[in-house]
């Protein structure tokens, strides 16, 4: 069994996210760097089911020289081969970005045969485009779902969860298959000492990949307008109980 | 020329966040001079046109077809292409929901078009420029938009979804699209109830604990609290990546959005993607040992203090009062 995932290298912002004076990124001179919660997901679900199948993971991002660490990491949670796209942008616009990926993963099969499964994240944490995947499974004529709590493969299936109100939708889906995973279909696993040390020695393929730009241009960032409250302290310590439930009674929610 | 709207519902019942679509959609319809004309997919989904033309639909194109079971978003997303082809439609529009979003992708990609997700404001013109929502919704972005076809969806929320003045005609026009059974590959084939009765979305109290609960024994505590207000446990990230609640707790921008008549956030230091899950709550109460966390600058209210001589000493306070 063969996995491919695609990740994406964001900041890590804390309690706001600033941006740079040209309006164009955002500022990320004191902030570090992470992969999108959802692929982290999809990196531990094909992980999961390697180990399960004895198959093997292949990582793939787009993105600057330093998202190299995004792929190492995955590396220490279990990943096999890892493989980075080099761009000197900040980002490329979702077209573009998809048809890099394509071209890449016709390469990458190819060379060591098709893919069964290939996850992507619902959508990226940053940029929110919710279409790479989508475009990507076009591109190579595949099926491809979104919005995956669940996978159980078996027998040239997938079955696939998919969260609703108060409930499962359930695909099911022949393979090679790709999927589009959130966060919450499992809980990532944290690198082991063996595999952090096992991650740093890993090697790195560079896949250089042109693609044209698409329809949709960044003209600049800003952040929404926040209201600015006056916080009422109601008190320190045990002692503000009695003013909370006044505030709560106030409020109407003490039924 | 025009402007199609897909108008999501689920087994004939319509998603509220289609009317929202709507309502944004025939205001920008009139703005770039197009013709407003939704679109329903699916075999049971005449049920869920009544409230299109009051909302400015001015056809309502129906798309059936033996296929067309359940939701499918390959299966949709070709019939919402071939209808746009037929139509010859140069902009088509949906709300950004998990279904809205996922079947524009689909034409994006057939047409080979851009897609622009999650719009709050669109201005049309030969290029269209538009603001759209990044990381969840703590940021934004300006674009424009320059294609042969538009392809945009509408935040949640970006617009109250309101009837006209002058309801539309709304005719029912049928649309039978050419599918192979490849189509089909990626339709709904079951579906698992899990829950009813008050969630974390729609509950009036959420009673959040974060990293600084510090173990998973420690949410008795909110349990408890949560329990005495007739509300329900939320969680940060932090506490659902050491696996002390389920996923399925968590609120903010991979988690759960949620909109209670209070929210206690309790020992979570309130990072942006917690707060965009958190602050469409009508009042935050914020009960930290920092007196500077992020949470308690944007709460409303504070308790400066041990979460777990706090929040006991509430509920304790609650059940004095009921006698
Ligand atoms: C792309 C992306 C998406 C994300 N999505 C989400 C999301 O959906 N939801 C989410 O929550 N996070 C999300 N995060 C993570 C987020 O950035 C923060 O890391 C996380 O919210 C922190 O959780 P926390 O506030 O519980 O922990 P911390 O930041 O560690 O805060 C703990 C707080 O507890 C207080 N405290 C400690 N002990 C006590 C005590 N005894 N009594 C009272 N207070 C105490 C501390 O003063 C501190 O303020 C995301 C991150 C990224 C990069
Ligand atoms: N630069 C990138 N490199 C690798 N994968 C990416 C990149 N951008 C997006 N993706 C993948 O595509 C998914 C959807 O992205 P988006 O369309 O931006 O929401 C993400 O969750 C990733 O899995």
């Amino acid at each position: 069994m063969r996995i491919l995932v695609c990740v994406k290298r964001v900041p890590a912002p804390g309690s706001r996210i600033n941006v740079t004076p040209d309006g164009h990124a955002v500022d990320t001179a004191h902030l570090g760097f992470t992969t999108s919660p959802h692929e982290e997901c999809a990196v531990e679900e094909a992980v999961q089911i390697a180990e399960e199948h004895d198959g093997e993971v292949t990582v793939l991002t787009l993105g600057p020289p330093e998202a190299e660490e995004q792929l190492r990491y995955a590396a220490s949670v279990g990943a096999h081969n890892l493989v980075l796209i080099p761009i000197s942008e900040v980002d490329w616009d979702p077209q573009r970005t998809a048809s890099a990926l394509t071209t890449a993963i016709i390469d990458l099969e190819s060379a060591d045969g098709p893919f069964d499964l290939i996850l992507f994240g619902n959508e990226s944490a940053d940029a929110g485009g919710f279409q790479v995947g989508i475009r990507v499974a076009y591109a190579l004529g595949r099926p491809v779902v979104n919005g995956i709590k669940g996978i159980d493969v078996a027998n040239g299936t997938a079955s696939a969860r998919r969260e609703i109100d108060g409930g499962f939708e359930v695909y099911v889906v022949p393979v090679p298959a790709v999927m589009g995973i959130k966060e919450g279909i499992n809980l990532p696993r944290y690198p082991t000492m063996k595999g952090r040390l096992a991650s740093k020695k890993a090697e790195v393929h560079s896949a250089v990949v042109e693609a044209a730009a698409g329809g949709q241009a960044r003209v600049r960032l800003h952040r929404p307008v926040e209201q600015v409250s006056e916080t009422v302290i109601l008190g320190n310590g045990p002692e503000a109980a009695s003013a909370v439930v006044d505030l709560l009674e106030e409020l109407g929610v003490l039924s | 020329m025009t402007l199609l709207i897909l108008c999501d519902h689920d087994r004939g019942t319509l998603a509220e966040a289609s009317l929202e679509a709507l309502t944004f959609g025939r205001d920008l319809a009139q703005r770039a001079g197009l013709s407003c004309e939704a679109v329903l997919i699916g075999e049971d989904a005449e049920s869920a046109a009544g409230p299109l033309a009051a909302h400015g639909a001015v056809q309502v194109h129906l798309a059936s077809h033996v296929l067309l079971t359940d939701y499918g978003p390959e299966a949709w997303g070709e019939t919402l292409t071939q209808l746009t082809r037929s139509t010859g439609a140069t902009a088509v529009m949906a709300c950004g929901t998990d279904r809205g979003n996922e079947v524009i992708a689909h034409v994006a990609a057939r047409l080979d078009e851009p897609f622009v997700a999650n719009c709050t404001n669109i201005t049309p013109g030969d290029t269209w420029t538009m603001t759209r929502v990044q990381w969840g919704g703590s940021l934004l972005e300006d674009a424009t938009l320059d294609a042969g076809h538009r392809l945009v969806t509408v935040a949640h929320h970006a617009v109250e979804a309101t009837p006209t003045e002058t309801p539309a005609d709304g005719a029912l026009v049928q649309f039978t699209p050419d599918l192979v059974a490849e189509a089909a590959r990626t339709v709904v084939k079951d579906r698992v109830v899990l829950t009813q009765g008050i969630t974390l979305a729609t509950s009036p109290v959420v009673v959040g604990g974060g990293r600084g609960v510090g173990s998973e024994d420690g949410f008795a505590q909110l349990e408890d609290l949560a329990g005495a207000l007739g509300g329900v446990v939320g969680c940060s990230r932090a506490v659902t990546n050491n696996g002390w609640r389920p996923h399925s707790d968590q609120v903010g921008q991979t988690g759960t959005r949620i909109a209670p008549d209070i929210y206690i956030a309790a020992g979570i230091s309130g990072a942006i993607q917690h707060w965009v899950g958190a602050m469409a709550a009508k009042n935050i109460l914020a009960v930290n040992t920092d007196g500077e966390a992020n949470m308690v600058a944007k709460a409303g209210y504070a308790v400066i203090g041990d979460l777990h001589k706090v929040l006991p000493a509430i509920t304790e306070e609650i059940v004095l009062r009921r006698g």
